[in-house]
C-alpha cells in the first residue's frame, strides 16, 4: 500500500519543530517558554506549550516542551511531550541537566542543537558528602559535544546576573544567537519588552548572551566551561619592617626547595606565619626539611608536597583564638560587604552564631589547668552547664567586636594552651608515622600523609574526623607490605569521606580485612 | 493567595461567541463550563488541575454575574457530595480533582450519586496523574468509572477538543441520568491552545431556583428498595441511553482511511502520541492526514460495541492504545471479538507496555513493531527491517554520573528546620518510627533528612501510626501538614489518636497554605480571605477533639525550642496524643508577598532591613556538616582558589532570604561559627548613622592597632 496522504511539496509547512527545556526549579522555565512561544508566533507560526507544573517552584528537574510550525488555515497536530531522537533544539538551564537530556536520550547528533548553561548548581547528594561529591563537569560537557549536533555552552548564569537579570533572558539570548530557529533577534527582543517586566535588564542579559552565542568556533559550536579561577596571585606582604626582613629570610629558606613544593610550601609558610607568628613559620619550615631530606633522588617530591600542604593545614588547627582572629579582621569586613552586597549608603549590622562548650573552654586555658579540668567529669560537667549555649554576636557593635578582638588577641600565648598541646602532640605522631614509612614504602609514607584531609570541622564533626582518620590509620597494621598498599589506604580515605557516619568506610575496612 | 494569579487571565472567560480564546487548558475547561450554563462549581486542588482551582477562584466575580455558585470544597469526597444538587434538580454542576487519589477519597460519595442517578447534568473533571512527572501512586481512573458505573470521557488533547467534551459530558449526563467523568492528563491540562468561543450561559435552572422549589423523591435515595432498583435502572436503562447518546452524537470518531487492512484503535487522550508515531514512520502528515484508519474513543467507558466492530469490519489485525493497567479496554474488546466469532489479531499489551506512561519513544516502537508484523509494506525500508540499534559512537555513558535532582524544600522553608531538629533529636535519643503524609514536608523522606517510613494517604500520618501501641515502648512520631489536617487529618488521625489513647507524637506542619498545591487558603490560613472565613486555630480544633499535650511554635526556625519540644514529647508522662503544631509561613508565598513590599518600601526611602546569612570562608573546613541538616538550595559548595585547601567550602548565594534556618542550626548542632548573618539596613535613618560612624570608629582604630604589630597577608 502506497502513501496516499498528501504531503505538500512545500515540505518546510509540513515540517515541525521540537524544542524542550530542562530547568531546574525556580529558575523561570516557564517565562522562557512563553517567550519562545511568543516569538513564534510573531513571526508567522502557530506553537503549542507544554508543562508538569507541579513541583517546577520546588528546586526538582522539570521540563518544559514547544513545538511549532508555519501557520497554515489548518492546525496541526502537535505531541505534548519530547520524545528521545526527536528533539530539534534542547535548551539546558543547568549543567547537569544538559547532562540529563542527553542521557534520556534527547540530544542526537543527527539533528539536535543544544544549548546549555555551562555554571552548575549541586544536587543535595553532591553537596551533603564529607569530602567534594560534586559530579563531574567536564565529563558531562564533552559528552554533550559529542551527542549534540551543534553545542552551545557557557555560564549564561553568572552573565544573568552580571546584567541584573535571571537566566530565562540570557538562555533566550543564546537561542537566539545560535540561529537554531529561523526568527530574527528584534522578534526575540520585542518580546521581551512586550513582557514588561525587568525589561531593560532583560535585554542587557539576552544581548550579551546573544552576542556570545554568535562568537562560534569553526565547527559552529560554542564551548566555555564556567571560569575556574586560578590560584589568586599572593598578595603583598605588609608589616613593621623588623618582621619583614625575618620573613625574608624564611622566604629564601623556601625558594631554595625545588620548584613543586616551594610553590606549595610558600603558601603554607604564609598560612601558619598568619595564624601564629614568624618562629611558627620557622618551626613549620624545619619539619617540611626533614621531609625533603628523606627525599629520594628518582622521586618527584611527592612527600615533600604532601608535607608542605598538610604540614600547614595542620599546623593551623581552628582554635577560637584563629576564629575570633579571622572574624575581626579588616579584609574580612571588606569581604562581607562584598559578598552581600552592601553599598555605602547602606549600614551593615553582622552577627555570629558561636556555641562554646566547656572543650574549647578547657582547650584555651594554659595546658595544666585545661587538662586538670578535663580530668574531672564532675568539675567538666559542671563548667560546660555554664557555657555550652548559643550566643549570638554583634561584630558590627563595638562590644561585641571588641571582645572578640580581645579573644583573638591570646595568639601569643597560644604555645602554652591545652588545645596546642594536644594538636601537636597529634601532629607529631602523625608526622613521624608518615617518615617512618618512606624507607619502606614511600607511596604509602605519601597517602599516610594526604590522610590529614580526614581531621577538619569543629566540635562532634572534628571528633567524627579524628576518629575516622584514627580507623583509616589503624588499618596500616593489615596493609604494610603488600604492593598496594598505598592505593588500598587512598581508597580507604576516600571512602571515609563519602558519607557522615562512616559507612562505606567500614564496608572497605571489612574488605581489607577479608584479604589481610 | 495562590501560587500562581489568573485575575488577568480570567477577563478572557467575559469572551462572546466568535471570538479566539486562547490560553492553558484549565482556563479552556473553565470558559467551556460558563458557555454550558454551569449552576455550580467546586472541588479540591491538586496537581495536574491546582491551577483550574485557582481559576476558578480568581474568577469568582465573573460566576456571580452568571449567578454561577463556587466553592473550594474541603476535600474531594465534599466536592462529590455537592453535584447531589444535581439528583433531584435540573442544574448542571461540575466538580474537579486530582486522580486517582482525589478519586479515591470521593470514591464513597461517587458510589452514591452514580447508585441513584442525576437529573441535571453532573460532571467530574479528573486531572489524571499518571505517567512523568507524577508524584502519586500510579493507577486508572477507568476502574472507578466501571465499578460505579459513570461514563468517562478521555478526549484529544487539544484546547478545541477538551472544550467540546465538556459540552459533550453535560449533555452525556442527562442523557443518560448518570454522571460523567471526563479525564484530563497532565500535560493536556496545561497545554496552550485556542479556540472560537460562544456567548455565557447563564444556568437555566440555578441553585437558587432549588432552594426555593425543594423537591424530593425517596426513589433516588440509596436504600433498599431503590438500590436494587438502581442497579437494574443502570444495566438497562441509564447504559443504554448513554450508548445511543454517543453513537446518535458521533462522540468516537473514525478518522484516517476509511479502509484498511489494519486498523488504531486508541483512548482520545492517545491521539497526539500515535499520530506522532505515523508521523515519524512517514505515515501521517503534520496535520494528522494519515491512511491508517484510526478509531479514536473520545469516550472510553462505556464501550460502544458496535462501534469497534465496524472498525474491525474487513481488517486483519488492529492495535490498541490504551496507557496503563489492568488493561479494560483491550480485555473488553478481546471478549466482544470473541463473542462476535471474529478472528482477526487484537494487538496491544504485546507490543506497547502494560504500565508506564506511553511517551514517544514507546509509541514509535509498539505502533512500528505492530506494523511490521501485520503491514510491512506500509513502511519503508529501513523501519520494515531496521538496522540493530547503532552504538551510541562515541558518546560516553553516563548513567550514574548524573547527580539525580528530586523536588525538594524551597528556599527558606520552614519545613526544614522542623525536620533538621527531629534529626538532631534522633541523634540523641535513636530512631523512632516516623509516619509521613502527603505535602511538602514529605520531601523531609529524601536526603539529607531521610526520615519517615510510610505516606498513607492525605491527613493520615498519625492514623498509620495507629497500630503502634505498646506501653511504655519508644513513641512513634507522625507528621501531617495543615491541608492534610483539614482535609481529613482532624477526626481520621487526630480524634482517631485521641479516642484509642494513643501514646504517639503527632506534629502538624502549619506553613499557613494549602502549600503544596500551589499556595490555597484553607482554614487555618492567616490572611483575610473576602469569601472565606480564614484565621480558624489549628491549636483550638486539636484541644476541643480532646488532645491534652499540645504545644504552639510559631517560629518554626528556632531549632533549639523545636528540639526541647519534641524531646518533651517523646518523654513526658501525659497520656494520650502529644501534639505540636509548628506554625510558620510557606517561604515561597511568603516571598510572593513580602517581596515586592519591601522593594517599594526602598525605593520609597523607607527604613528597611533586609537579612541574609554568608559563610567565612576561612573560617568554614569544608566537612558540610551543616548541608547535612539543610540542603536549602541557596547554601551550596564552593571551590576555593587556595591549592591548600582539598575540599569545597560552603557557600550561600544571592538568592537567600535570611530565614535563619543555617544560624539557628549551625547553634543548636554545635557545627561550626562559620555562619553570618548580614543585616543591610536600606535608608538607614540618623541614629542607625550616627551609631555607625561611632562604631567604624572604634572597630577600625582595634584593626589598626593589631595590623601594626603583624605581618598581614591579605590585601587591605
Amino acid at each position: 500500500m502506497n502513501m496516499q496522504v498528501d504531503i505538500p511539496a512545500d515540505a518546510e509547512a509540513n515540517r515541525i519543530l521540537k524544542l524542550a527545556c530542562l530547568a531546574v526549579g525556580g529558575q523561570g522555565g516557564g517565562v522562557l517558554t512563553d517567550w519562545i512561544v511568543a516569538v513564534a508566533e510573531a513571526n508567522g507560526y502557530v506553537a503549542q506549550s507544554t508543562s508538569v507544573a507541579g513541583v517546577a517552584q520546588r528546586t526538582g528537574a522539570t521540563i518544559y516542551y514547544v513545538e511549532m510550525t508555519r501557520h497554515t488555515d489548518r492546525l496541526p497536530v502537535f505531541s505534548l511531550s519530547p520524545s528521545e531522537g526527536d528533539v530539534d533544539i534542547l535548551i539546558s538551564a543547568e549543567l547537569m541537566e544538559a547532562g540529563r537530556s542527553v542521557m534520556r536520550g534527547f540530544v542526537t547528533p543527527d539533528r539536535t542543537t543544544l544549548i546549555a548553561s555551562s555554571h552548575r548548581i549541586a544536587a543535595v547528594s553532591e553537596k551533603i558528602e564529607p569530602g567534594d561529591g560534586r559530579a563531574n563537569s567536564e565529563e558531562v560537557l564533552t559528552a554533550c559535544s559529542l551527542a549534540a549536533k551543534r553545542l552551545v555552552a557557557f555560564d549564561m548564569e553568572t552573565m544573568a546576573v552580571q546584567a541584573g537579570s535571571v537566566i530565562s533572558a540570557s538562555l533566550l539570548g543564546a537561542l537566539a544567537g545560535s540561529g537554531a530557529l529561523p526568527f530574527a533577534r528584534e522578534g526575540y527582543e520585542e518580546v521581551i519588552r512586550a513582557s514588561g517586566r525587568g525589561v531593560e535588564a532583560s535585554l542587557r542579559a539576552f544581548t550579551l548572551a546573544y552576542e556570545r552565542a554568535m562568537r562560534r568556533d569553526e565547527s559552529g559550536d560554542v564551548i566555555e566551561m564556567v571560569a575556574v579561577d586560578a590560584p589568586a596571585a599572593l598578595p603583598a606582604i605588609r608589616g613593621p619592617e623588623a618582621m619583614l626582613k625575618k620573613w625574608q629570610a624564611l622566604e629564601a629558606r623556601v625558594q631554595a626547595m625545588p620548584a613543586p613544593v616551594a610553590e606549595i610550601a610558600l603558601r603554607g609558610l604564609r598560612k601558619v606565619v598568619d595564624f601564629q607568628d614568624l618562629a611558627y613559620g620557622a618551626e613549620y619550615l624545619d619539619r617540611l626539611d626533614k621531609a625533603l631530606a628523606l627525599e629520594p633522588a628518582a622521586r618527584d617530591h611527592a612527600l615533600s608536597f604532601a608535607a608542605a600542604k598538610h604540614l600547614a593545614n595542620a599546623m593551623c588547627y581552628d582554635d577560637i583564638i584563629r576564629v575570633a582572629d579571622l572574624k575581626t579582621r579588616a579584609h574580612r569586613f571588606a569581604r562581607v560587604r562584598k559578598e552581600v552586597g552592601v553599598r555605602e549608603e547602606n549600614v551593615l549590622q553582622l552577627t555570629e552564631y558561636f556555641h562554646p562548650r566547656a572543650e574549647e573552654f578547657c582547650g584555651t586555658l594554659p595546658a595544666f589547668l585545661g587538662a586538670a579540668i578535663e580530668k574531672r567529669p564532675k568539675l567538666f560537667a559542671w563548667v560546660d552547664r555554664r557555657l555550652n549555649k548559643g550566643r549570638r554576636i554583634r561584630t558590627d557593635s563595638a562590644r561585641g567586636f571588641a571582645m572578640l578582638w580581645l579573644v583573638g588577641g591570646l595568639r601569643p600565648v597560644r604555645r602554652r594552651l591545652l588545645r596546642h598541646r594536644v594538636e601537636r602532640a597529634h601532629l607529631e605522631e602523625w608526622y613521624a608515622l608518615a617518615l617512618a614509612t618512606v624507607a619502606s614504602d614511600y607511596a604509602l609514607a605519601v597517602e599516610i600523609l594526604n590522610c590529614r584531609r580526614l581531621i577538619k570541622g569543629y566540635s562532634d564533626t572534628h571528633v567524627r574526623g579524628q576518629s575516622k582518620y584514627a580507623r583509616v590509620i589503624g588499618a596500616l597494621d593489615m596493609l604494610r607490605g603488600r604492593d598496594d598498599a598505598a592505593d588500598w589506604l587512598r581508597r580507604l580515605r576516600e571512602a571515609a569521606l563519602k558519607d557522615e557516619k562512616g559507612v562505606q568506610l567500614d564496608g572497605a575496612l571489612k574488605t581489607v580485612a577479608s584479604f589481610a | 493567595m495562590a501560587e500562581r494569579s489568573f485575575a488577568k487571565e480570567v477577563q478572557k472567560l467575559r469572551m462572546g461567541a466568535g471570538e479566539e480564546f486562547s490560553g492553558e487548558g484549565i482556563l479552556a475547561i473553565t470558559k467551556a463550563l460558563l458557555e454550558n450554563g454551569v449552576g455550580y462549581v467546586g472541588g479540591y486542588q491538586g496537581a495536574p488541575i491546582s491551577h483550574l482551582m485557582d481559576v476558578l477562584s480568581d474568577a469568582q466575580e465573573i460566576l456571580g454575574e452568571l449567578g454561577v455558585h463556587f466553592e473550594a470544597s474541603a476535600s474531594e469526597a465534599t466536592a462529590t457530595a455537592m453535584l447531589s444538587a444535581s439528583v433531584h434538580y435540573p442544574v448542571r454542576g461540575a466538580v474537579t480533582y486530582k486522580s486517582v487519589v482525589g478519586t479515591n477519597v470521593a470514591s464513597d460519595a461517587l458510589a452514591n450519586l452514580a447508585s441513584g442517578g442525576v437529573t441535571g447534568g453532573a460532571i467530574i473533571i479528573c486531572g489524571e496523574d499518571y505517567g512523568e512527572g507524577s508524584s502519586i501512586m500510579q493507577e486508572r481512573s477507568h476502574a472507578f468509572a466501571m465499578k460505579s458505573q459513570v461514563w468517562l470521557l478521555d478526549p484529544r488533547p487539544n484546547v478545541p477538543a477538551i472544550v467540546k467534551s465538556v459540552g459533550d459530558a453535560f449533555a452525556l449526563s442527562e442523557a443518560s441520568n448518570t454522571p460523567v467523568m471526563m479525564q484530563v492528563r497532565i500535560r493536556c491540562c496545561h497545554v496552550h491552545g485556542s479556540f472560537i468561543a460562544s456567548d455565557n450561559k447563564r444556568p437555566e435552572f440555578s441553585v437558587r431556583d432549588a432552594m426555593e422549589n425543594p423537591r424530593r423523591d425517596t426513589a433516588r435515595i440509596v436504600l433498599p428498595p431503590a438500590s436494587f432498583l438502581h442497579e437494574k435502572e443502570k444495566l438497562e436503562t441509564r447504559k443504554p441511553a448513554a450508548i445511543r447518546f454517543l453513537k446518535d452524537n458521533k462522540i468516537n470518531e473514525f478518522l484516517g482511511g476509511a479502509t484498511g487492512k489494519v486498523g488504531i484503535v486508541m483512548q482520545g487522550g492517545m491521539y497526539n502520541g500515535v499520530i506522532r508515531a505515523l508521523q515519524r514512520m512517514g505515515l501521517a502528515n503534520a496535520w494528522g492526514d494519515t491512511d491508517v484508519p484510526l478509531y479514536v474513543m473520545n469516550c472510553v467507558y462505556p464501550v460502544v460495541e458496535d462501534e469497534f466492530l465496524d472498525f474491525c469490519e474487513g481488517k486483519d489485525a488492529v492495535l490498541i492504545v490504551e496507557e496503563g493497567h489492568p488493561d479494560y479496554l483491550e480485555q473488553n474488546f478481546a471478549h466482544i471479538l470473541y463473542k462476535a466469532g471474529r478472528t482477526l489479531h487484537l494487538g496491544g499489551k504485546d507490543v506497547l507496555p502494560m504500565g508506564g506512561e506511553y511517551t514517544g519513544k514507546v509509541m514509535l516502537d509498539g505502533i512500528s513493531a505492530f506494523l511490521r508484523d501485520h503491514a510491512p509494506d506500509m513502511l519503508t525500508a529501513p523501519l520494515r527491517a531496521p538496522n540493530r540499534e547503532e552504538d551510541a559512537g562515541d558518546v560516553p555513558d553516563l548513567t550514574g554520573k548524573i547527580p539525580g535532582r528530586p523536588p525538594g524544600f524551597c528556599i527558606g522553608c520552614p519545613e526544614r528546620p522542623i525536620f533538621a531538629a527531629t534529626k538532631l533529636v534522633e541523634e540523641e535519643m535513636g530512631k523512632h518510627h516516623i509516619s509521613s503524609d502527603i505535602g511538602c514536608h514529605l520531601f523531609s523522606s529524601m536526603p539529607p533528612f531521610e526520615l519517615g517510613a510510610t505516606t498513607m494517604g492525605y491527613g493520615l500520618g498519625p492514623a498509620s501510626a495507629s497500630a503502634f501501641h505498646a506501653d511504655g515502648a519508644r513513641r512513634t512520631i507522625s507528621f501531617v501538614g495543615d491541608g492534610g489536617f483539614w482535609h481529613n487529618g482532624l477526626t481520621s488521625s487526630v480524634g482517631n489518636a485521641v479516642f484509642n489513647k494513643s501514646d504517639g507524637v503527632i506534629i502538624i506542619v502549619d506553613n499557613f497554605y494549602s502549600a503544596a498545591t500551589g499556595g490555597q487558603d484553607i482554614l487555618s490560613s492567616r490572611a483575610t480571605n473576602k469569601t472565606k472565613q480564614t484565621q480558624n486555630s489549628i491549636t483550638s480544633a486539636v484541644k476541643g477533639m480532646g488532645v491534652k499535650w499540645v504545644r504552639q511554635i510559631d517560629h518554626t526556625y528556632d531549632v533549639g525550642k523545636m528540639r526541647a519540644t519534641l524531646k518533651e514529647a517523646l518523654t513526658t508522662d501525659v497520656e494520650g496524643p502529644k501534639v505540636i503544631v509548628a506554625s510558620s509561613e510557606c517561604m515561597l508565598n511568603k516571598q510572593r508577598r513580602v517581596k515586592p513590599e519591601m522593594t517599594k518600601a526602598i525605593k520609597g526611602g523607607e527604613r528597611v532591613v533586609k537579612p541574609r546569612f554568608g559563610v567565612d570562608e576561612d573560617v568554614c573546613t569544608g566537612d558540610h556538616a551543616c548541608m547535612r541538616l539543610s540542603g536549602c538550595p541557596s547554601l551550596s559548595v564552593k571551590t576555593l582558589d587556595d591549592p591548600l585547601r582539598d575540599d569545597p567550602v560552603a557557600s550561600i548565594d544571592q538568592n537567600c532570604v535570611g530565614c535563619g534556618n543555617c544560624g539557628e542550626v549551625a547553634d543548636a548542632a554545635v557545627l561550626c561559627p562559620s555562619f553570618y548573618r548580614a543585616d543591610v539596613v536600606h535608608n538607614p535613618n540618623e541614629r542607625d548613622r550616627r551609631r555607625d560612624r561611632f562604631r567604624k570608629k572604634v572597630i577600625g582604630w582595634l584593626q589598626t592597632r593589631r595590623e601594626s604589630g603583624r605581618l598581614v597577608f591579605q590585601e587591605a
